[in-house]
């Protein structure tokens, strides 16, 4: 579902982000991407969303090849993925419930089936009760699923996290950390950016492991290993 | 489609009462920009009446000798009119010139006495010549000074007026030129002052236009309430100047007045409200969609 064929992103002759990256995603997989700070997590997720482009090799989702989408070609394909980010990415202007509708909005579904459906995923992840709420009211781990909740209302295919729990401590952390379980034992593939040892640890999953801007380590059950 | 439309000016109406602050300094810049456009329509006006009734008050008299007979110089009046440079002819007969002359000096004994005494009328019949333009007043002039016309002429008051007619031409002709190129100058300034209020506003929005791209916003509906949101800027701002520039005007209007006879601003202001209402609404929507539609633009991209 999701391949990367031989991915090099180079912003000049002595900065490289990624360096002949390849590695494949089938559907229904919870695949964790481990590294440190500056390995190149976040370029990988940048060029699965098409924020950026490879500067070499090609990045395939589904039937979209995503190094060449057109700026207006973007908006439909990131209806198929839902993406959590470290900063919470929040409309601050915007209440919980209009945040987690406002994805449903862009893509033109009637106001009777938003009214239906922002509601139940809020309930999912714990927020029935805040939906009220603009971010500034709500907790860190809260803003967080209000995000997820964003993520997966208009049930995605993929559902990316960069960094979700860098700015939680580890009580909402493991909450966070379930919830992306739980969306993925719905059958939703789920992409995993971390530098967190003990969410990589505790989650017994596929990890990718990225150093200096190359995959050196993918494993079936990984553990967090940097050598 | 319907929704999306629908939605987008939802949006919009939204962003621009939740962004309170950041809304009311829009429009007041937007206002202020507005008052000078207000201003400049009205200067515009100023200038025009200023320059009509300068030219106004040059013509050229032609005095016939007294031995012209009335039909000559009604020959000559027709063959006036014929010209295409002459807005108007009129004719003064001697009786006319006396009566007036009479008139004017009713309370000056020693005239009045000196008159009664003359047993024939001194004054000379005239005509009084209005050109189309002041600057074709030389045509006219030497129009006159042909041999056939010159043996009924006494004196032209062009040939002793000719340098202040001339200036005067001058004065008109660059006051309305000079008027165009400091309202241009200025509406540009305006524009920009606006462009540049708006720019900074979005840019504020910057991340927000981030986010609504990642959930996957299509790039009119990212655009769709910011071109909303200023074009509803721009018309309260176009309405609040208007109501800043009325009683202020009030005030001014009297004094000006004095200066260039037939003015009124505040009546001409009062008259021509709703057109007023209208190019401002014109210059406030139409310079407030542009600029956020130019400004989000550069957010568009990736």
């Amino acid at each position: 579902m999701i391949v990367f064929q031989s991915v090099s992103r180079k912003f000049n002759s002595h900065a490289t982000a990624l360096e002949d990256v390849n590695f494949e995603i089938d559907p229904g997989e919870f695949v964790s991407l481990a590294g440190r700070s500056g390995a190149g997590k976040s370029t990988v997720i940048k060029l699965l969303i098409g924020e950026d482009k490879p500067s070499k090799g090609r990045v395939f989702f589904g039937q979209y090849e995503v190094n060449k989408l057109r700026d207006n070609e973007l908006p439909a394909f990131r209806r198929h993925i839902g993406v959590v980010f470290q900063d919470f990415r929040l409309l601050e202007t915007k209440t919980a419930y209009e945040n987690v509708a406002f994805a449903l909005e862009v893509s033109g579904r009637p106001q009777r089936e938003i009214a239906e459906l922002v509601p139940q995923v809020l309930d999912m992840v714990g927020l029935g009760d805040k939906m009220k709420n603009f971010p500034h009211e709500l907790s860190g781990g809260e803003q967080q699923r209000v995000a997820i909740a964003r993520a997966m209302i208009h049930r995605p295919e993929v559902v990316i996290a960069d960094e979700p729990t860098g700015n939680l401590d580890p009580f909402h952390t493991s909450e966070i950390v379930k919830l992306l379980e739980k969306i993925n034992e719905l059958g939703t593939t789920v992409v995993l950016a971390t530098h967190d040892k003990e969410v990589i640890n505790d989650l017994e999953r596929r990890v990718i492991t990225l150093d200096h801007g190359r995959v050196i380590r993918d494993e079936k059950k990984g553990k967090y290993i940097l050598v | 489609m319907f929704t999306i439309i629908s939605r987008i000016f939802h949006f919009g109406l939204k962003n621009f009462s939740r962004n309170g602050w950041l809304s009311v300094a829009t429009v007041a810049i937007m206002t202020l920009a507005l008052m000078v456009f207000a201003g400049l329509i009205l200067f515009s006006y100023v200038t025009h009446q200023a320059a009509a009734s300068i030219e106004d008050k040059i013509d050229i008299s032609v005095y016939f000798k007294t031995n012209t007979s009335e039909d000559q110089v009604l020959n000559i009046q027709q063959s006036l009119q014929g010209l295409p440079e002459v807005a108007s002819v009129s004719y003064i007969s001697r009786d006319q010139a006396l009566a007036i002359f009479q008139q004017n000096h009713a309370n000056d004994q020693t005239i009045t006495q000196a008159i009664n005494q003359l047993d024939t009328n001194p004054l000379e019949a005239s005509l009084n010549v209005k050109a189309q333009d002041p600057s074709q007043y030389g045509a006219i002039a030497n129009y006159l000074a042909s041999p056939n016309l010159t043996q009924y002429i006494d004196t032209v008051s062009y040939t002793q007026n000719q340098n202040v007619i001339e200036r005067l031409a001058k004065i008109v002709s660059t006051v309305e030129r000079g008027g165009w190129a400091v309202t241009i100058f200025l509406v540009i300034i305006a524009g920009l002052v606006v462009f540049n209020t708006i720019r900074l506003a979005i840019y504020s929005s910057r991340d927000e236009i981030g986010i609504m791209r990642v959930v996957g916003a299509s790039n009119s509906l990212v655009r769709g309430p910011f071109v909303i949101d200023g074009m509803l800027c721009g018309a309260i701002a176009a309405i609040a100047s208007l109501i800043i520039v009325a009683p202020a005007l009030y005030f001014v209007s009297p004094y000006l007045d004095v200066f260039i006879p037939g003015l009124s601003l505040f009546h001409y202001f009062y008259a021509h409200i709703v057109q007023l209402l209208l190019y401002e609404l014109l210059f406030g929507v139409g310079i407030g969609g542009f600029s956020s539609f130019f400004a989000v633009r550069r957010y568009l991209r990736n």
